[in-house]
Parts: structure tokens; C-alpha cells; sequence
């Protein structure tokens, strides 16, 4: 809800504030016109439950896009309001929350949504209505032909270009690949990505083990895992379940015996357990701080969300909040304005490079090709400062040979 | 499969129930003693494992922290009991009930102003880091530590609870408090320090708990359903019952997950369904008490 960019000096302002507010009071019948003037986004985000650290991370990053079109005037001189929600990672609430957003904010479009369960629900509303919507949820079951509609955007990373990445850099042809998973959509996706990267490579599986979602003890797969002597272990799981079980496996000696390598390596789980615990930890990732000496897009990227932010850092999934929103902005700008048609067409031509180079929605599913990190965890000793988490080992450039081909899904060719 | 797997497995189960034993342990005497059933048991051991960790950072000693912060947490529990819990004794089992579960989501929330959202690492105390080889394979330090500790702090409060004047005291108040204040016993001291031993019990799980998982202000909602569940099937306020459940929930988890790792939490309440409806009032629980 970035109203800022006012011209009026300080003297001024509290003068101004109880007039625009009395003006407002008098004016009721006026707002609709005004509120068509503005472009407002709606922003659904699970702010309370397990995943709320990330989705502040989201709004922050958004806000910062937002801010930033602002402070350049607009688009076409309309100003840009980001109307946040609570989806609390309920898949009914975040349903309900977007056709408010739609039907009484009348929103020109949507970003957000951060499991995949709920990014489907967002979908669902979206499609039906002919509203944009930019999802920013890792899974791509959207992308797919029987979810996709031409309103459908996924700016975010996918489980087939991560674990493909992160396969890239950590197996061998002949090695013994080990699973433990989240029994849910988001598991079992990263499962069949590691799977098919693995049977590509060559590297033998030896088995998988299913593990409850949030669940908050592991150490009763531990036996088992160790017992099949693999050379890597894949813990494809999220949020606090990475924390939890990466902990518990190498409390039993994991790592001594084999890698850990996770599919998507979180900062905020990266903060909550420390770095002796996640030491060696492999995993892919869209966004890293440290890019900057890399990238001139990502060290203005900071520098931006620092200046906002109290000298504090973007976050991966806070990224994700910064180029969602940031493309649909760039398309509108295109566009020149909020038509749907307009803008759709914008998204599908647009070229961006917000954080940390070129990207671009595929034409066919619309998902967005971008370069892939693949990140490994440093030693506490290796670090140089407090927010010194990762080495960076790959920086994958984006190309659509990352990205399951259009046929795959489903999709005509 | 292999012995030594299932020998590991059922290790696993033991040391996974030792937290879930001392956690009931806490919910169950408080309700069969004062016959409160405490929503806010899973908040308070949430709590005990933040000032754990804070008391640790503090002494700069994981055991500083161990014994400290059930003893702080406890007299916190007391202050409760005192402030609180007190004025409801006598009325209707919901009304403890309700004011423990509001207590329970304030209790959240305060922690999330003070320490924020996101988890904050405990670190395995030094001594206990690694694993220990048992010859059929390798089981972390700490968990044998949990597991042993856990045996002495139930020793200790069979003993007090069977073979000291105050023992007989708190069992004799739990059968009649009338008599007790007839004999001229401070019934409620003896209730206030009941549940300030149900809350340091919280408290003392929540620390044993931190080093394992991570530390974060929902850490107490999971452990709430399963202490719940342990003392259900344990018949309430039932001590034996809580310590027999816990260790048996804690192994049917583990070997559960074994074979079938997905239906590893469900298992627990399926046990739980299977036990009430062969025995309604659980393992060691008396047939129509409900305090």
C-alpha cells in the first residue's frame, strides 16, 4: 500500500492530511472515479501459518515494485496500489479473499500465492474471470493444458529446471541416489524432477520414502535411509519440514556417509537452524544476495530493497515478489495501461531483467525462462559476515531447454 | 530386513516417545489432580524451550538452561495457577478449558513480538553432538541422553509420589480435597504446586525438544495433539497410563514408519480410536471420571 512519491513539504502535511480526509468524507460518490484512475494488484499471500516468513519476505518485494513505478509517475499517470491478503495457505480462503479482490477491490490483476495447492485455487478464480494472474508459487501444475488458460503467468522457478540444476552439479553417472519426500504436490513434483534428472544421468535410485507433511520429527526414516547406504539424499520437502529434517539427519550422521542435496535451498530455514547444521547443503535457487558481484541487476536490487528496508537484504522468495509483480508492471507499461488483451499480449513479448538478468514468458505456457542457481551452504568459519549464507556453484543461464517442452504439458505445437 | 534395522527402529520409537511421555506426563497430572484439562500445555512448552535457549545463550551452557528454565517456567505456571486458574476451580471443565486455550494463543503471540516468526537455531549442546556406535549402527549422542535423562526425572517423581509425606499429601488431595482441608492440609498450596510441576514438565520437554527440531513459536500446537493423544490413550490423569502410552505411541510411529512412512502420523490416532472403543477411558483410567 505504497502511497508515497508526494511532492508537499513536511509544513504542509497535516494541513493536507485533515483536508483530503474531510474531502474524502464529502466526495464518497467521487471515489469510483477516482479508484478507476488507480491500477490496483491484488497480492494473496499466506501471511500467518508456516510459510509467513517467506510471504513478508513477498509483500516487502512487492511494495518495492510498486514504489518504484510510483516514484516514476505512474503508469500513463495512473498510480499503483498493492492490495495484500491473507490466503493463510488454505486453498478455500484463498479462493474467497481473490473474488473479493476482483469483485468488490476490482483489481486489474493478480500476483501471489505461494503453495501450490493454493496457487491452483487462485487460478481457478482467475481463469474464470479473464483476470492476469502472475503466479509465484514453485509449482507448474498451472502451466499445464488443463489448468493453463492465456491468463495464466508463473514467474517463478519450477520443480523440472531446479532439480535439473541441481542434479547437474551433484551426481554421477553410477551413483546411489536416496529420497525422502513430502507426502504432497509439491514433493512429489520435485520427486519426478530429481527422478527423470537422475535417469538422465545416469545415477541409480535406491529408494524413496514418503514422509507426512509437516511432520516434526524425522528421526524414524533415519534408520532406514542409512541402512540403503546411498551416496546422496534428497530431501524434497518445504519451509519448516527442510529446517526439521535436514537437522535430524545430521544429528544421526547423514552427512558423514552420504550429500544432502535439497531441490529448492531456503534462506529463511538456512537462518532458523544455522550454519553448522546446513554446512555442504546443496539446492537450487532463483535469487541469492549475493549475485551482486555478478550482476548489475541484482546489486540495484539490493541497493533498492535496502534503502527501503532498513539496510536489511532481499530474500529468494522475496525475489519472487519483486519480478512478479515487476513484469506485469513493465507489460502494463508496454501496454499502456490496464486492457487485459493489451497487457497478455505485452507479457508474451516482454523481455525483463529485474533481479539477475534476461528473462521471458514462453509463449506456449507461459512460464517464465530464467537463469537457475544452484547454491551450496558454507561453513561458519567461511563466512564473512552475518548474511554470508551461500557459495554460489552454478548460475545456469535461462534457455527454453530447461523447461519441459510444450507437447510435454500438454499443449498444441 | 534386517535385526539390527529394527533394533535401530525401535530405538528411534523410544527416544521419540521419551519427549512425548514427559510432555503428557505434565497434561495428565495437572488434570488428575486439579482436573484441569491445560489447552495451553503445548504454548508453555513452546515457552520452555525459548527460555531454554535464552537461559543457555545467557550461562553460555546448554545445562544451565535445562535446569533453569523448567524451574522459572513452573513458578510462571504458578503464577497462572495463582492469577488465573484459581478463580475457576468448581465451576464447569469448560471454563479452564477455554481461559487456558485464549492463554495459549497469547502466549504465541507474545513470543512472535519478542522473537519474531521465523525459527531461531538451539544448538546440540557440545558434549552431546554426534553419534554413538552401538555395534549394529550409529544413534545420535543426544537422543540416548533424552531417553536416559527422561527415566531419571520419572524415578524421581515415582519416589516423591509413593515414599514422601508430600506424595501422599498430593495423591490423598486428588482423592478428596474435602478431608484434606478437614485435616487441616493448604489444599491450595498443594494445587498450586501441582501445576507449576505440570507446567516445568511442559517446560522441561520443550528444552529437551530444542535441539532436535527447530525453535519457533507454533512448536507447541503439534505437541499439544500428541500429548492429547498419549494421555487419552493413557486414560487421563493416569501417571503409569502416560508413561506406557507415550513409549508405545512413540514405538508404533516408528515401526509404522518403516513400513509404511506415509501413514506415520496417522498412526497415532488410529491407535487412539482403537483403544477407546475397547476401553473408553484408556489404558489406566477409571471408568467414569471426568473430574
Amino acid at each position: 500500500m505504497s502511497k508515497s512519491g508526494s511532492t508537499s513539504k513536511i509544513t504542509r502535511r497535516t494541513a493536507l492530511a485533515g483536508l483530503s480526509a474531510g474531502a474524502a468524507l464529502l466526495a464518497m460518490p467521487r471515489i469510483g472515479r477516482a479508484a478507476d484512475e488507480t491500477i490496483r494488484i491484488g497480492f494473496p499471500t499466506p501471511l500467518t501459518g508456516p510459510f509467513a516468513a517467506e510471504a513478508r519476505d513477498q509483500v516487502k518485494c512487492a511494495e518495492l515494485a510498486v514504489k518504484l513505478v510510483n516514484d516514476k509517475g505512474g503508469i500513463g499517470g495512473r498510480k499503483v496500489e498493492l492490495l495484500v491478503r491473507d490466503d493463510k495457505l488454505n486453498a478455500g480462503e484463498a479462493a474467497t479473499r481473490t473474488l473479493e479482490l476482483i469483485e468488490k477491490d476490482k483489481v486489474h490483476a493478480v500476483v501471489g500465492a505461494l503453495s501450490s495447492a493454493v496457487q491452483l485455487a487462485v487460478n481457478e478464480v482467475t481463469r474464470a474471470r479473464g483476470v492476469i494472474y502472475v503466479s509465484i508459487s514453485q509449482s507448474d501444475t498451472i502451466n499445464e493444458a488443463k489448468d493453463f488458460s492465456k491468463y495464466t503467468f508463473h514467474e517463478a522457478l519450477n520443480p523440472h529446471m531446479t532439480t535439473a540444476a541441481v542434479a547437474r552439479q551433484t551426481l554421477k553417472k553410477g551413483m546411489k541416489v536416496a529420497h525422502l519426500v513430502a507426502d504432497y504436490a509439491y514433493g512429489h513434483e520435485m520427486l519426478r524432477g530429481f527422478k527423470r534428472a537422475q535417469a538422465a544421468i545416469g545415477a541409480d535410485n535406491v529408494g524413496e520414502i514418503l514422509h507426512p507433511f509437516g511432520a516434526a520429527d524425522y528421526s524414524t526414516f533415519m534408520p532406514r535411509l542409512m541402512s540403503l547406504r546411498p551416496d546422496v539424499l534428497c530431501i524434497s520437502n518445504f519451509g519448516r519440514d527442510q529446517a526439521n529434517a535436514i537437522k535430524q539427519a545430521v544429528d544421526f550422521g547423514v552427512k558423514q556417509q552420504m550429500k544432502i542435496v535439497v531441490p529448492v535451498i531456503l534462506h529463511n530455514q538456512r537462518l532458523a537452524v544455522g550454519p553448522d547444521v546446513f554446512e555442504g547443503v546443496v539446492g537450487g535457487a532463483n535469487y541469492y544476495w549475493g549475485l551482486e558481484s555478478q550482476s548489475k541487476s541484482a546489486a540495484a536490487f539490493n541497493a533498492a530493497f535496502k534503502a527501503a528496508n532498513g539496510g536489511a537484504i532481499p530474500t529468494d522468495y522475496g525475489a519472487y515478489g519483486y519480478s512478479g509483480v515487476g513484469s506485469l508492471l513493465a507489460a502494463m507499461q508496454t501496454a499502456g495501461g490496464t486492457d487485459t488483451d493489451k497487457v497478455v499480449d505485452a507479457l508474451e513479448k516482454l523481455q525483463y531483467d529485474l533481479t539477475k538478468g534476461p528473462q521471458h514468458y514462453r509463449k506456449c505456457d507461459h512460464q517464465s525462462v530464467q537463469s537457475v542457481l544452484v547454491l551450496e551452504s558454507k561453513k561458519k568459519s567461511a563466512m564473512a559476515g552475518d548474511n554470508d549464507l551461500f557459495a554460489i556453484l552454478a548460475n545456469d543461464t535461462g534457455s527454453d531447454d530447461m523447461l519441459r517442452s510444450c507437447s510435454e504439458l500438454g499443449h498444441a505445437t | 530386513m534386517d535385526l539390527s534395522l529394527i533394533i535401530m527402529q525401535l530405538l528411534s520409537g523410544i527416544a521419540l516417545g521419551a519427549v512425548l511421555v514427559i510432555t503428557a506426563l505434565g497434561l495428565t497430572i495437572v488434570f488428575g489432580m486439579l482436573g484441569v484439562v491445560n489447552f495451553a500445555h503445548g504454548a508453555l512448552f513452546m515457552i520452555g524451550a525459548y527460555a531454554g535457549l535464552y537461559l543457555a545463550s545467557l550461562t553460555g551452557s546448554f545445562w544451565w538452561g535445562l535446569l533453569l528454565a523448567p524451574i522459572l517456567i513452573g513458578a510462571f505456571g504458578m503464577l497462572i495457577e495463582f492469577v488465573l486458574i484459581r478463580r475457576l476451580y468448581g465451576r464447569s471443565i469448560d471454563d479452564p478449558l477455554l481461559l487456558t486455550f485464549g492463554l495459549s494463543y497469547v502466549l504465541v503471540e507474545g513470543v512472535r513480538i519478542v522473537f519474531g516468526s521465523d525459527g531461531i537455531p538451539f544448538p546440540t549442546p557440545p558434549q552431546l553432538i554426534g553419534v554413538l556406535d552401538l555395534g549394529i549402527g550409529f544413534f545420535p549422542r543426544y537422543r540416548l541422553f533424552v531417553i536416559a535423562l527422561v527415566a531419571v526425572v520419572l524415578l524421581v517423581l515415582w519416589l516423591t509420589l509413593e515414599k514422601t509425606r508430600v506424595g501422599l499429601i498430593v495423591r490423598a488431595g486428588a482423592r478428596d480435597p474435602t478431608i484434606m482441608q478437614v485435616l487441616g492440609v493448604d489444599i491450595g498450596r498443594v494445587w498450586l504446586a501441582i501445576f507449576g510441576l505440570g507446567v516445568g514438565l511442559a517446560a522441561l520437554g520443550g528444552v529437551l525438544a530444542g535441539p532436535m527440531r527447530s525453535v519457533n513459536p507454533e512448536m507447541g500446537s503439534l505437541v499439544l495433539a500428541e500429548a492429547f493423544v498419549v494421555t487419552v490413550i493413557g486414560g487421563l490423569g493416569s501417571i503409569v497410563g502416560a508413561v506406557v502410552a507415550g513409549l508405545m505411541v512413540g514405538i508404533s510411529i516408528s515401526l509404522v514408519a518403516l513400513f509404511a512412512p506415509e501413514m506415520a502420523t496417522i498412526v497415532m490416532f488410529a491407535l487412539m480410536a482403537v483403544v477407546l472403543l475397547i476401553r473408553p477411558q484408556g489404558l489406566f483410567g477409571v471408568r467414569g471420571r471426568t473430574a
